[in-house]
């Protein structure tokens, strides 16, 4: 080479070089991010100066609490099946991360985390802001890894979108020390990542699975299906309709299954687990074959184990291996995504309708209508019930609209009365029960789902925690609807004191600010009702307002949310009210 | 019923991921018996040997979770009827118990043991066995001045197995590993801006 030649590579070199901070950020485009979630911080400064050059691509959302970060990025990724990104910093800006990677590892959610951290000499010093996020996160992400060279990146990130979304999905957390942000590396462009050698997403589906299941299902006088997200997660919502509509089997989903098929079908019979539907918890024991679609047998669904289906011969199908036999022992393990192996199945079943069978679903769905749900529903007098705020709702967006909840009495008033037409519009803490998950992640639902309604349904705790979110609204004002139904107390813990504890309510008597002066204070309209003449018309304005709006609704101090499936009871065991406990 | 159970687990070598296989049992409040890790007979593929006791369908939701680890490329579980395993020790005995005790070399010879070092002040001798042999021999020497006593973890093979090497050697062929990167920058602290 001469020294032209020499020069002319140097120069070529010289241009190709970026630092670890764009490497990041093209990473993201690459992996046709759009929104990302997050808080700056001392240890993540390189990447949002990057960032900076990169506005117009990419919209970063400023939440005012890391836990709100992940959270938004959840609400994103159920609602619109994309991975949710997340950036935060190192020390208190990652541990804030904690909480919602639990709750997305539980739930199965696609997260890239990306915190910054300390440079990599000064790592194990104790350094200003360092904790150890890798280890302090390994048991509640999918995979983690810290990068300390810039040249890692590109195939690093390439591995965690892989990772995050792929099989049964799950957060990943990247920690990118500072050093390697700012490191200018010989960047050869992003290559996304489709193997990875230790790690297989998908088992290989066992066709002999499927011919057992299908000959169970083909014998079967009172086959019973309960579905949970996988349905969802697999895109598989139309293959199970078909599945279940060919073989005319009665279908019950999880509270994390909700919404994959719509909440009226003919064969859906209603929401299984402690606070389900009466009839799919009674029949959970009377059926004689259970056909269990990517659900995962969560304690709160099966009740007392040793009480749980025993008469019942059991399929599950799932993508994930290790939740076959974990805590229910079943007879025919159907390895696999269910959009695979749902066609197969549908293929070798025969037509049928199992017509009696249904019949005795919807007399105890009757029995339940008539005790419960009627005067849940419809009260003509007293205050305000939680089931008759969710029910207006139903009316006045048809069912259309996406709910978001938190956890307690009504997270289960929401997902047992709420009508739900559309997939993905059940989000909802399921796994983990995270109180103030709710108002983040329906901001993250909206910018997923941006021309659907969003309604966060809170309790007046939940609404507490994670409050300061209403400034990330207050800032770039996602359209989304804050109802709190506040009974003055933490309801139900309150209500297992009153069932279980001797009405000796220990703490659970909780004072809220006036919400709405609160909103008011974050430049958000809102407004409290108490009356039931005035119930309707506050829901109507709320819905219809164009902007943000907060509904505060007064509703029963004592209110119990029934059926039961009391702890350490069999789901047969269910009671329709106080008095059966 | 519990039972002691060899876990035999192939991963990559990555840093951490020790304590994301530790994790797995610390979660469920299980104590390990043994714990080793050396790398395997391919490069960049390591071995993991742990033992084990506890209930049989926990150990089978155990070797699951683990084979989940995005790093973890195959995890065997086995009883030990079906693995042929050993520990090695080593004993410190002052050299001159062993000099005037003939009771001593006997010993020693019965559990064929061998002596790694010899010193005026002391002897250290290498023995391999299985933890009740191993056990013995402590018992033994402790009545003529044990100093120091140390043993290994357990390492086992597996009895029906022939295809664990081709296996292995398949793992690695698959695409190769990215290298971990270490932490390279531990010295080079005035070549980097600072906030």
């Amino acid at each position: 080479m001469n020294t032209l030649e020499i020069k002319e590579t140097e120069k070529q070199k010289s241009e190709t070089l970026v630092s670890g901070s764009v490497a990041v950020i093209e990473a993201l485009l690459a992996e046709n991010v759009t929104t990302i979630f997050g808080y700056p911080g001392g240890a993540i400064m390189p990447i949002y100066d990057a960032l900076f050059d990169y506005k117009k691509q990419l919209n970063h959302i400023l939440v005012r609490h890391e836990q709100g970060a992940t959270h938004a990025a959840q609400g994103f990724a159920r609602v619109s099946g994309a991975t949710g990104v997340v950036f935060a910093t190192s020390g208190p800006g990652a541990t804030n991360l904690v909480t919602g990677l639990a709750d997305a590892m539980i739930d199965s959610t696609p997260l890239v985390c990306i915190t910054g951290q300390v440079f990599a000499h000064l790592l194990g010093t104790d350094a200003f802001q360092e904790t150890d996020i890798v280890n302090i996160t390994s048991p509640v992400t999918k995979w983690n890894y810290q990068i300390t060279d810039a040249s890692e990146i590109p195939s690093v990130l390439a591995k965690a979108f892989y990772i995050a979304k792929s099989g049964r999905p799950g957060p990943v957390l990247i920690d990118i020390t500072k050093n390697a942000q700012l490191q200018l590396f010989d960047y050869e462009g992003y290559q996304k990542c489709d193997f990875i050698r230790s790690y297989k997403p998908q088992p290989d589906i066992r066709i002999s699975y499927v011919e057992q299941a299908a000959e169970l299902i083909n014998q079967a006088k009172k086959p019973f299906v309960i579905f949970g997200q996988g349905v969802i997660l697999g895109n598989a919502e139309k293959e199970f309709l078909q599945f279940i509509e060919k073989a005319g089997i009665p279908s019950a989903w999880t509270i994390m299954g909700m919404s994959a098929i719509p909440t009226n079908h003919p064969l859906a019979v209603g929401m299984l687990g402690m606070h389900g539907n009466y009839a799919p918890n009674l029949f959970t024991n009377e059926c004689d074959v259970l056909i269990a679609i990517g659900m995962r047998f969560d304690d709160r669904v099966t009740g007392r184990l040793d009480k749980y289906a025993k008469q019942a011969k059991i399929i599950h199908l799932d993508i994930d291996p290790a939740e076959i036999d974990k805590n229910v022992l079943v007879n025919v393990p159907v390895w696999g995504n269910c959009k695979e192996t749902l066609p197969l199945l549908t293929e070798r079943v025969e037509q049928k309708s199992h017509q009696e069978w249904i019949t005795k679903f919807h007399q105890a769905i009757a029995i339940e209508t008539e005790k419960l749900i009627e005067p849940e529903l419809f009260p003509e007098e007293g205050e305000i019930t939680m089931g008759e705020v969710i029910q207006l709702i139903n009316e006045l967006t048809n069912g259309e609209a996406v709910m978001v909840t938190d956890v307690g009495q009504h997270q289960m008033i929401t997902c047992r009365y709420s009508h739900q037409n559309k997939t993905r519009s059940n989000i909802t803490s399921g796994g983990l029960g995270t109180m103030g998950f709710a108002l983040p992640a329906a901001i993250g639902a909206k910018y997923g789902a941006p021309e659907r309604t969003v309604i966060a349904v809170m309790g007046d705790g939940g609404a507490q925690m994670n409050i300061q979110e209403l400034g990330t609204i207050m800032q770039f004002k996602p359209n989304v609807k804050i109802l709190i139904l506040n009974n003055s107390f933490l309801g139900m813990v309150r209500q297992w004191q009153e069932l279980f504890h001797e009405k000796r309510y220990s703490f659970t008597d909780i004072q809220s600010p006036d919400f709405v002066q609160v909103a008011k204070g974050y430049g958000i309209k809102g407004n409290k009702v108490a009356l039931r003449e005035e119930l309707k018309s506050a829901l109507q304005e709320m819905i219809d307002f164009p902007e943000s709006f907060l509904l505060e609704v007064a509703v029963r101090m004592e209110d119990n949310v029934f059926p039961m499936v009391p702890q350490g009871k069999g789901v047969s065991e269910i009671v329709l009210c106080k008095e059966d406990i | 019923m519990k039972k002691e159970f060899t876990l035999t687990i192939y991963t990559e070598n990555h840093v951490g991921l020790i304590n994301k296989i530790a994790i797995m049992f610390s979660r469920r409040k299980i104590s390990l018996e043994s714990f080793n890790t050396s790398p395997s007979e391919v490069p960049n593929i390591y071995r993991f040997t742990i033992v084990v006791v506890e209930a049989e369908a926990v150990v089978k939701n155990l070797v699951k979770q683990i084979e989940k680890i995005v790093d973890v490329f195959k995890v065997y579980c086995n009883t030990n009827d079906e693995i042929v395993w050993q520990q090695m020790a080593l004993y410190k005995v002052p050299t001159e118990v062993i000099i005037k005790e003939v009771k001593v070399e006997r010993l020693l010879r019965e559990y064929g043991a061998k002596a790694v070092v010899i010193r005026n002040d002391y002897t250290v001798f290498e023995a391999t066995g299985q933890g009740e042999e191993i056990n013995k021999l402590l018992k033994k020497l402790d009545k003529f001045g044990l100093i120091e006593f140390v043993r290994s973890s357990r390492i086992a093979i597996i009895n029906a197995s022939e295809g664990i090497h081709k296996k292995v050697v398949e793992m690695e062929l698959k695409n190769p590993a990215l290298q971990t990167i270490n932490n390279e920058f531990l010295d080079k602290k005035d070549q980097v801006f600072q906030m």
